[in-house]
């Protein structure tokens, strides 16, 4: 069933309405494994209710999520954890009191006898990943978070996302607060995942960034999915029409005035 | 960045953020940075950076005895520094608790009355015939009443949704009530004597010379070891190590600190039970605090609790076990004091022993603003607070300039952990 041309997740008429705010009507929506797929937008396209959708935090409506080309049923964080799809969220999630070790095995403690930290292997392993990802620019993975720069942080939390034999990442406006140099190496880490074979979807307004990795790209706009475009065969013209003006196969009432989404 | 007020001198503090082409090459320096040198170098980076640790306290200390024991001749003797670790034991105990509940953020304003709640229970439990209970049994009892007001209490706070701060000083007033209710129904003068020994003895009770000596070599050696082991495993798995010079200096310093208050108190009466019981704990809170997931959750929940829910960590179950710490603490605290007194009174609790607990656990270093804090901050935070209250008693100050001194001492407390703070929000993003 899963050949390799079965996308790693797809999503198929997928809807979520809260109360009679339409965030997401009939979406469609694929990544591969081995591809960045971009999810761009303007303000209240979907584009946040749709990760947190996927990770179950909002139950869909109606349609269909299919995982390796088997149907999935998710009904939050964890089951999605168990999938391996992680959420790098904007806000990053990460505690500043907590040194980079602790924050990587952040409710994934490896313990001894299931309660003693074992903090020689959570050490090992957290350097080794971020190690593995080039990361060079952590002076000691045991200073707290506090102290880190917004692009330090990020790559925890991209390095904190892949630790768990994750093959789904989904990052969540990775580069929106950092200067050009931290950007920089955001998006090589982003090529980096993708190149282990991951399926990496990044949500973003900045379409710099989309034409810098993305591989494919799609478009959503007042909830529903305008484009899916190939980033080698469509200019940024052409996105910026769809985000703005893209056609909509339904008009339902309410989403034409609604802003939709946080 | 935040819209702290930036710290002028920032931009030279080598661990500022932003600097990130000069930490390129510090992976390496890391790992080698095994030596007595870099070790000295990054303790003192961390100051500068608002990590104070202990050394506020170290301070602190240094400045009383200097001050008391010009100020009285008795300060110094060795039956005072007894008194005071009887003293602090009670103190120090509920502050353990009271640390726990503020590296989660929350704030315990219960803690006296609930310590209360404990030590009255005990005692009327023990009341020959009336029922006459085994000192084990009415010990049990009173701690496990304590824990569920901690529970109780924790409910509230987070299936309501309510402050811990209005819930605890609702708590406050209730147990108070609750104390006098049940002291003035047992005895029509308010003061119920404890009669039992084992119960007058825990607070009363002094170990023999040698035994003494023996608690101070297990307490050393016991550190050694845990040091070695940490040591041995970290290098094992190639990591970077404390330096051989530093644990050395360490274990000796603590050998030196701990010898020389044996010898001191084994001239007076001994080594007073309390204390080792107060060492126990400590042990033991510390362990939780520092090497379990448990430990590991309650300052994730202090630094950010909606990490911590992302996590998957059960932040309520997390806050609700602390209040049930807090107050099973409390409940040890309480047992402690009645000990010392024999006695349980229609006023026990009250005075300002909520103002020497919470003090002692800011002062020793817990910030209040949640996520930073040590249990051994408790015992340091008591010494400080107890000294203070000693000497001031020694100088038979009045109960008016005692209380305008605690006040202020508090206040520099809270000063030094906001500058800390700041220095710390400087640095990188709070």
């Amino acid at each position: 069933m899963a050949t390799a041309d079965t996308p790693l997740l797809e999503l198929r008429g997928v809807s979520k309405a809260f109360g009679a705010v339409q965030a997401l009507y009939r979406v469609d929506f694929e990544v591969r494994r081995g591809e960045i797929m971009a999810l761009v937008g303007d303000n209240g396209a979907g584009k946040s209710t749709l990760v947190k959708s996927v990770v179950g935090i909002y139950p869909f409506d109606e349609g269909e999520v299919f995982y390796d080309g088997s149907p999935v049923d998710i009904h939050g964080p964890r089951d999605a954890a168990k999938l391996g799809i992680e959420v790098v969220y904007q806000d990053l999630a990460l505690c500043d009191n907590l040194d980079v070790v602790a924050n990587m095995f952040l409710g994934r403690e490896r313990a001894r006898a299931r309660f003693v930290l074992d903090e020689s292997s959570m050490e090992r392993s957290a350097r080794e990943t971020l190690d593995s990802l080039s990361v060079t620019t952590l002076k000691s993975v045991r200073q707290t978070v506090a102290g880190l720069s917004g692009g330090q942080r990020q790559a925890v939390a991209v390095a904190k996302s892949v630790m768990w034999d994750s093959r789904l990442v989904i990052l969540d406006e990775p580069t929106a607060a950092l200067g050009v140099a931290q950007t920089r190496q955001v998006l090589d880490l982003v090529k980096r995942l993708a190149d282990r074979d991951l399926g990496v979807v990044i949500v973003t307004h900045n379409l710099h960034d989309v034409f810098e990795v993305a591989d494919r790209i799609t478009v959503l706009r007042l909830g529903q999915r305008v484009a899916q475009l190939e980033r080698a065969k469509t200019t940024q013209q052409e996105v910026v029409q769809a985000i703005t003006a893209g056609t909509l196969d339904h008009v339902p009432g309410m989403v034409e005035q609604g802003s939709v989404e946080a | 960045m935040s819209d702290q007020p930036v710290d002028p001198d920032a931009g030279l503090d080598p661990t500022a953020a932003h600097v990130e082409p000069v930490a390129a090459d510090a992976l390496a320096e890391d790992v080698s940075g095994a030596s007595f040198g870099s070790f000295i170098r990054l303790w003192w980076q961390g100051i500068r950076a608002g990590e104070l640790g202990s050394l506020p306290i170290i301070v602190g200390l240094i400045v009383i005895v200097i001050v008391f024991g010009l100020l009285d001749d008795t300060f110094l003797t060795e039956r005072n520094f007894t008194n005071l670790l009887l003293q602090m034991s009670a103190i120090a105990t509920i502050a353990i608790g009271v640390v726990f509940v503020l590296i989660i953020g929350e704030i315990d304003l219960s803690v006296a009355f609930v310590s209360a709640v404990g030590g009255v229970v005990m005692t009327l439990l023990l009341r020959p015939e009336d029922p006459g209970w085994p000192w084990w049994a009415a010990i049990l009892v009173a701690l496990a009443i304590t824990t569920a007001i901690g529970f109780i209490q924790a409910l509230v706070i987070t299936k309501a949704g309510v402050p811990s701060f209005v819930v605890t000083l609702a708590g406050l007033l209730i147990w108070s009530g609750v104390v006098l209710i049940l002291t003035t129904q047992a005895s029509s003068v308010g003061t119920i004597r404890i009669q039992d020994e084992t119960a007058v003895g825990i607070a009363n009770d002094f170990l023999s010379a040698t035994a003494g000596w023996v608690v101070a070599g297990l307490v050393v050696v016991g550190f050694a070891l845990s040091e070695l082991q940490n040591a041995r495993t970290r290098r094992a798995s190639g990591l970077y190590a404390k330096p051989v010079v530093v644990m050395v200096l360490q274990t000796v310093g603590l050998a030196a600190i701990t010898f020389a208050a044996v010898w001191y108190v084994n001239k007076d009466r001994g080594v007073p039970k309390v204390t080792v019981i107060l060492l126990a704990l400590l042990v033991f809170w510390s362990f939780i605090a520092s090497r379990t997931r448990f430990g590991r959750h309650v300052y994730a929940v202090g630094g950010s609790a909606e990490a911590s829910r992302r996590a998957g960590i059960n932040v309520d179950r997390v806050r609700i076990t602390v209040f049930m710490i807090s107050g099973f603490m409390a409940g040890v605290g309480g047992i402690m004091l009645a000990s010392r007194l024999r006695s349980v009174a229609t006023n026990t609790g009250g005075g300002n022993l909520l103002l020497l607990v919470i003090a002692s656990a800011v002062i020793g270093g817990t910030s209040l603003f949640g996520g930073v804090g040590r249990v051994v901050s408790a015992l340091l935070g008591a010494l400080v607070i107890a000294s203070i209250q000693n000497g001031m008693d020694l100088l038979g100050l009045a109960s008016g300039t005692k209380f305008v001194i605690t006040g202020l001492v508090l206040l520099a407390a809270v000063l030094v952990d906001a500058y800390a703070k700041r220095r710390r929000a400087a640095r990188g993003v709070v």
